[in-house]
């Protein structure tokens, strides 16, 4: 027996030295390599093998130029919940993507790397929109996003749908009233949901409302900092819920489903049934990439927007940046990287030229429509650089970049955003999942639970 | 054969000491350190450390650090700040809670109802069929088989509310519908505990069957010569005799139901207007809803206390339920 007992003894001895050995040396081995390896936000789950291949082809491109540098690619989309998740369990990737709603705070709590000194050292720094810059700048000053791309929301509709309705697709609507009548008469003449919205209870409902809120003149907030008072029972919001409710309810123009989020809006209208939606200007890159939309459906015009003086489009965007636990050397590295995946392309003609032709040979889209992160002028410049790589259909695109810049922009709400978003999911959903819903009661609920949120987070 | 011999010797030698000696004496002579490493408490040790490392490191630390979070402030970056019972209190007070609960309960009442009888029928009614008894076991089972994330997603495109679906259109041909599913608050839950049933009725079957065959076949034999009918037979015979594993099963399904979170998450998200947020949703949501970083700490002490209620319950039902189940 006791020779038996010493043999196992023996033998988990020697496997827990052999264990320990095998963990050093795996862990030497890493220290001791030359290059450094950053993971970084890619494309979004479900993009089209033919975006990944581009991607991928960018990548080969920036190792060749950055030998010491290896890029892991991590497919990457950011949504509330999930971005929580990783940030808390530390699996975000060195370089990823933050709306501009969320920049400034995550910064403030030390959860962003500190970008100021490799920023500064770009040739392009002075030349940032310092509105844009500000998004990603600390209370303190310290630079910790870059912006990749600024956003109006915009009226997205089915020209084909419009056409079978009896519409002109040149002719989009220009006024809320507009927007419902044509909803009905397409739901009535093809059958399809004329006008749709996120209804999902991951915020993305409460940033819709908020859209059609601002359009209308209200606001979500008043006042700064502490001192911010949440303002959701306002009554520009009331009345973009009874529109809400009348397009459901009355007219039946809405379709039959009312969760939809970000991706599955868009999956939605890229397979032809939805006639009308508000997302963001960009996201006929997304409808390409994850959705096959086809182009000749595709329109956009600017949202509705009431005649007075606080009316307004909601503007946002997507800023990148670093994990704090970044070394110094990985912490260079992304930054080289988002230079040269991001930034560049719009600042040198070079690099604008190389990136427009990988993105048209990997039959991407070049030329949606944005709002510029630079001066005016360097978006006007970089896209005459481009012009004859652009394969998006401009003249359907027209109705929006025509008019966009003669609009106000009006930024998201800036204390708690997407907390206060939250509130107001529940609120549409409401108003589209039930006939009776009270709309100043469910709001001034949604008032209430935002006001906590908002003095809970300054 | 020398080893074997010596082994076998000491054995002997052992057992005759062990004999010979006062209960006493014995007892001390286990206390003894050495005594416990030559008997083999060393190895034993050795061979058990991994289990309990991982246990410690996967079970019982974060049961822990939840403890000691829910008394906690925390973002998980700057250092957490002891709060007391602030994150009870913040809990306790969230009209939220009292809907997550209502809506859990539902859940619970309406699985129990569906959810109970359907694995029970489906496995008496199997082990009646003296063919293809297997096969039937096997589709039975083949639903716990899917990823439950792709079972949802599957049923996400059943419950399509728009009379194109695939319920709606098969409704239809009868003429029922268009109905809502998802997309109503009434709705909403009875449709999840479907989806709920369909995927976890196959694991509670083959445990039924299990069951069953442990059944003496001369009881059935000795009720069909008194004239038993197949429901007396059941009534009377089956269900007293697996009455065990039913109590079991049910606790087991009480707590299930109880932390339901895939259905919720995955189909609605909670909605349609928290129709369908669960306790355990809501704990979800206290730490990821926010972008900017969750309440941790009121996420910990909801999870204590669904955890001390579950306990509790499952004491009491466990008291309750013993007399029934040894009888």
């Amino acid at each position: 027996m006791k020779s038996a007992h010493r043999a196992t003894t023996v033998v988990v001895a020697v496997a827990s030295l052999l264990a320990a050995c095998v963990a050093g040396a795996s862990a030497k081995s890493v220290a001791g390599e030359a290059t450094v390896t950053i993971s970084v936000a890619s494309l979004i789950p479900g993009s089209t093998p033919a975006a990944v291949k581009q991607f991928e082809a960018q990548v080969k491109q920036f190792e060749k130029a950055n030998p010491t540098i290896k890029v892991k690619p991590v497919e990457y989309q950011w949504t509330g919940p999930t971005f929580t998740a990783k940030l808390a369990a530390g699996t975000l990737p060195t370089v990823f993507e933050v709306p501009f709603t969320d920049a400034r705070a995550l910064g403030d709590r030390r959860q962003l790397a500190d970008l100021t000194r490799e920023v500064k050292a770009l040739p392009y720094y002075s030349k940032f929109n310092p509105v844009v810059l500000a998004e990603g700048t600390t209370s303190s000053g310290k630079i910790v996003a870059l912006p990749k791309g600024a956003y109006a929301q915009a009226l997205h509709y089915n020209r084909k749908l419009f056409t079978q309705a009896g519409l002109d697709p040149n002719k989009p609507p220009t006024t809320w009233a507009q927007v419902r009548a044509f909803a009905k008469q397409i739901t009535e003449k093809t059958g399809k949901a004329g006008y749709v919205q996120m209804g999902k209870a991951d915020n993305t409902a409460g940033w819709i409302l908020t859209t059609v809120t601002y359009s209308l003149g209200g606001r979500m907030q008043a006042g700064v900092g502490a001192n911010a008072r949440a303002t959701l029972d306002n009554p520009q919001t009331a009345t973009a819920l009874n529109l809400l409710k009348s397009m459901r309810w009355t007219d039946n123009s809405m379709g039959a489903n009312f969760d939809y989020g970000w991706s599955d809006i868009n999956q939605a209208f890229a397979a032809g049934n939805v006639g009308m939606y508000i997302s963001g200007s960009d996201v006929y890159t997304n409808l390409v990439q994850a959705s096959n939309v086809d182009p000749s459906i595709y329109g956009v015009t600017t949202i509705p927007v009431a005649k007075n003086k606080t009316a307004g489009v909601l503007g946002g965007g997507t800023l990148v940046a670093v994990r704090p636990d970044a070394s110094a050397a990985a912490r260079a590295a992304a930054v080289r990287w988002i230079d040269f995946y991001y930034l560049r392309p719009l600042v040198t003609k070079p690099q604008a030229i190389r990136n427009a032709k990988t993105l048209v040979a990997g039959k991407q889209p070049v030329g949606v429509p944005a709002l510029p992160i630079f001066n005016r002028a360097q978006y006007l410049l970089a896209n005459t650089w481009i012009k004859p790589y652009i394969n998006v259909p401009q003249e359907q695109m027209k109705p929006f970049t025509s008019r966009i810049f003669d609009q106000r922009l009006v930024p998201e709400p800036a204390v708690a955003t997407q907390a206060v978003y939250h509130s107001l999911d529940t609120v549409v959903q409401a108003v589209l999942t039930d006939r009776n819903a009270n709309i100043p009661q469910l709001l001034q609920q949604a008032n209430s639970t935002a006001q906590d949120l908002m003095r809970r987070a300054t | 054969m020398g080893a074997v011999d010596a082994m076998g010797d000491s054995n002997v030698g052992a057992v005759s000491a062990a004999r010979t000696l006062p209960a006493r004496a014995r007892r001390r002579q286990r206390r003894t350190p050495v005594t416990w490493a030559r008997n083999g408490g060393l190895a034993t040790l050795l061979l058990l450390l991994p289990t309990l490392l991982v246990f410690g490191a996967f079970s019982w630390y974060p049961i822990a650090q939840t403890v000691i979070m829910s008394l906690q402030s925390t973002n998980l970056v700057d250092a957490p700040t002891w709060v007391g019972l602030e994150n009870f209190r913040t809990v306790l007070d969230d009209p939220l809670l009292w809907t997550a609960v209502k809506n859990t309960a539902y859940f619970a009442v309406l699985a129990l109802i569906f959810g109970y009888p359907v694995p029970l029928i489906a496995a008496v009614l199997m082990s009646e069929l003296r063919r293809y008894r297997g096969v039937y076991a096997t589709l039975a089972y083949l639903p716990v088989v899917i990823p439950p994330v792709v079972a949802v997603l599957l049923w996400k495109t059943f419950y399509d509310a728009s009379s194109t679906g695939v319920f709606n259109t098969t409704l239809g041909w009868a003429g029922l519908g268009p109905y809502p599913w998802l997309q109503s608050a009434s709705t909403a839950m009875p449709s999840l505990v479907l989806e709920a049933t369909w995927a976890n009725a196959g694991a509670t079957v083959i445990i039924y069957l299990a069951a069953l065959t442990s059944v003496n076949t001369e009881l059935y034999e000795a009720a069909s010569v008194d004239g038993a009918s197949l429901w007396s037979k059941v009534w009377n015979i089956t269900l007293p005799q697996i009455r065990g594993v039913l109590l079991v099963t049910m606790i087991l399904q009480i707590i299930g139901t109880a932390q339901v979170f895939l259905e919720p998450y995955l189909f609605t998200s909670g909605g349609p207007n928290n129709s369908t947020l669960t306790v355990l949703l809501l704990i979800y949501n206290y730490a990821f809803a926010n972008s900017l970083g969750g309440d941790y700490g009121a996420a910990a002490a909801l999870s204590l206390m669904l955890a001390a209620f579950l306990a509790l319950f499952s004491l009491v039902y466990l008291r309750l339920t013993r007399s029934w189940s040894t009888e």
